[in-house]
């Protein structure tokens, strides 16, 4: 995220700079503006993002606290991974997002539900798994982003190939 | 064939549960075929649903939800809410159901 800030802080300057310098200089800021317009068309979406770390940070939940105030309901042992139920539930206040993390999925960021009003923080999907992987809660509530874990053993993998 | 199954029921305390499935391929993106070709990526990104034209549930999915995906939750309501559900997928389609809650 930040690296993007950064080219579109770069771009801002390359354009007043081109604009004022001379035109030896202009190929150059015209190649790097080029690179900064991919890179933004690249990954605009969070369920593209191929890292944990990445996935976690887009939902501002690295340093989230672990809450017991979050059920996970999901089985211990998947025997099918291309069909994992999983159920979210909090008793937390002021719930706005719940969010569906799987730490071993090539994508690891599966779902997240928008709560609006007179919406119960309790949702239920089915998630694929391409192996053993911890489910991963985010709760985006009214005093903060909290999550809860949950290894799920799968036996076989849902993502084909 | 309707793509989307729809199901409502009121519960206890004035809550209505949803229940939906629909009908996709949810394509990641990343499998491949028995040619051995990348399956391009094809899934549900946006499901929106409403009761009585306001929104009660905006989900966004990615390509490690289930094939046919579905899901469920429950919001405050009545019986006779008028629902809607509307999902869009990554290559442009889009469908919808509606239902009255009984």
């Amino acid at each position: 995220m930040k690296r993007r800030t950064f080219l579109g802080n770069t771009l801002a300057l390359a354009t007043t700079g081109a604009a004022l310098s001379t035109g030896l200089l202009a190929p150059q800021w015209a190649a790097a503006a080029g690179e900064a317009s991919a890179a933004s068309e690249a990954s605009p979406s969070p369920f593209n993002l191929k890292a944990l770390d990445e996935v976690l940070k887009s939902l501002n939940a690295t340093d989230a606290k672990t809450s017991d105030a979050i059920k996970i309901k999901a089985p211990e042992i998947a025997e099918n991974g291309a069909v994992v139920p999983v159920s979210i539930s909090t008793t937390l206040a002021g719930v706005s997002t719940i969010s569906l993390v799987v730490s071993n999925n090539p994508n690891p960021l599966a779902a997240t539900f928008t709560l609006l009003e007179g919406t119960s923080p309790d949702v239920t999907t089915r998630i694929k798994m391409a192996k053993t992987a911890e489910v991963i809660a985010i709760v985006q509530a009214a005093d903060g982003v909290h999550i809860a874990k949950q290894n799920i053993k799968v036996t076989l993998g849902g993502c084909g190939g | 064939m309707p793509s989307i199954k729809l199901r409502a029921k009121a519960l206890e305390g004035g809550l209505i549960e949803v229940k939906a499935l629909m009908t996709h391929p949810m394509e990641t993106g990343l499998r491949k075929d028995s040619a051995g070709e990348l399956v391009p990526a094809h899934f549900i990104s946006e499901v929106i649903v409403t009761a009585n034209d306001k929104e009660v549930m905006k989900a966004n999915w990615g390509g490690s939800i289930s094939k046919n995906p579905y899901m469920a939750f429950t919001y405050k309501g009545a019986v006779g809410d008028k629902l809607k559900l509307t999902w869009k997928d990554t290559k442009g389609g889009t469908d919808s159901g509606e239902l009255v809650v009984a």
